[in-house]
């Protein structure tokens, strides 16, 4: 999930609505999508621009621990994968800008805002990826996580953002399986790559659960984001539901999920789980994960760095243009 | 920087290969109509999507308003006899 702890305004409570909101809320309830220019609550736009947009800074933040190992990717196949993955990535990012941009709010405001820290990306790109092997765990867990979210947002109420959620699945699931054939080869591989592999898996278990947020009885918002369905499951649904589905695909790998009480519930028909170290969410949420700084720098960077060629950019396409008006002056 | 005017917004149609209408895929930003070709296909079709891009500047689009759905698309709903299932045809006379 990379939206987390999205604040959320707005009133659930029919008796207090206006009449526009009502008439709102039944457009929602009768599965309408709601479209830019439909009249929609200030709370509703407001709430959609966080979350979007923390979806697509996360899409963008996001290439950045892959991209660390482009350049020492083992083979040229595999560095080919990164790449297109990567790039994928950085499509996710666009698409999302746009559907939020629909919003009313425009793309420069929203770097901004990454850039001053004033809007958030997904926490699980604060951590490092040290080995080869980080590579599978990302796209393998990662990616996973993302997509117990992302396949039941294509339904969402707001039309551009479900559209966009559609070009995302129909991309993620190679994300997803191409992490977990990096996972295979290592773990079958040599004992020191299944190491690397079990490593990986280590550190990227805890991380990956805290992906879909705090528990929903701490989480505020959920609510009033579930009624206006933009957010369409709890965020302890989407947990279970992935740990469910990769416990037995770390078996199958023979690698150990790092916890010990882990244990299948028959008569809950769910794997029971530890949480995660809910302090450690919100430090990194607050900036003080491993690489908070290192991430932003380099997004600052890339930003400052770009400034010349989007500028010259345009100054060729004013000119080109300045140059067209000028003949077509003269062919009168 | 603060002076630099944002790249506009490009709405962006692709016709896919089976010879259908260009269809609207999403939007991008770009300097100029050449590079939001460009750019199109590096968002929009790295996997085989496309054989053919249409841009056109999102401001030069002009739409029709939410508020008049009611007044442009409902006349329509009365006049059932456009469609050809209104028409019953024997089944003596066979595929029609």
């Amino acid at each position: 999930m990379y939206a987390q702890m999205v604040k959320s305004e707005g009133k659930t409570d029919r008796a207090e609505m206006s009449p526009e909101e009502r008439a709102f809320q039944d457009r929602i309830d009768a599965n309408e999508k709601i479209e830019p220019k439909d009249w929609m609550p200030d709370g509703y736009r407001k709430t959609l621009i966080r979350q979007i947009g923390q979806h697509a800074h996360s899409e963008i933040v996001g290439q950045l621990p892959e991209g660390n190992w482009i350049t020492r990717a083992p083979t040229l196949e595999r560095k080919q994968i990164l790449l297109a993955k990567v790039q994928d990535e950085a499509g996710h990012g666009l698409y999302l800008y746009c559907a939020a941009e629909t919003l009313g709010v425009s793309r420069d405001e929203l770097f901004e805002k990454l850039h001053s820290g004033a809007m958030k990306y997904s926490s699980i790109f604060n951590y490092p990826t040290l080995t080869w092997a980080d590579m599978g765990a990302v796209g393998w867990l990662v990616d996973g996580a993302a997509i117990m979210n992302q396949v039941p947002l294509q339904r969402t109420s707001y039309g551009p953002y479900a559209r966009a959620m559609v070009r995302i699945c129909k991309e993620e699931s190679f994300h997803q399986r191409q992490g977990y054939a990096v996972m295979m080869r290592m773990a079958f591989g040599t004992p020191e790559q299944k190491e690397m592999a079990q490593d990986a898996l280590n550190r990227f278990w805890y991380p990956s659960l805290m992906m879909f947020g705090p528990s929903d009885k701490d989480s505020v918002h959920s609510a009033q984001s579930m009624a206006w369905r933009i957010k369409m499951n709890t965020n302890d649904e989407l947990r279970q539901k992935f740990v469910d589905e990769t416990v037995p695909q770390a078996e199958y790998l023979g690698l150990t999920v790092p916890d010990e009480t882990l244990k299948w519930n028959e008569e809950r028909g769910h794997y029971d789980f530890a949480e995660p170290d809910w302090e450690e969410f919100f430090e990194v949420l607050k900036g003080n994960g491993p690489c908070n700084d290192e991430r932003l720098a380099a997004r600052r960077k890339a930003w400052d760095d770009g400034e010349w060629f989007r500028e010259g950019l345009s100054a060729y396409a004013d000119k080109a243009a300045a140059r067209r008006a000028a003949s077509d002056l003269a062919a009168e | 920087m603060t002076d630099r005017k944002e790249w506009p917004l490009w709405e962006i149609f692709i016709r896919g290969q089976h010879g259908l209408n260009h269809r609207h895929v999403g939007s991008l930003h770009a300097p100029d109509a050449e590079m939001a070709i460009r750019n199109a296909r590096d968002v929009y079709t790295r996997r085989k999507e496309g054989v053919s891009i249409w841009v056109v500047k999102s401001s030069d689009i002009a739409a029709s308003s939410p508020s008049e759905k009611g007044p442009m698309f409902d006349p329509a709903e009365s006049k059932v006899y456009r469609h050809p299932t209104f028409f019953d045809i024997p089944d003596e006379v066979g595929h029609m």
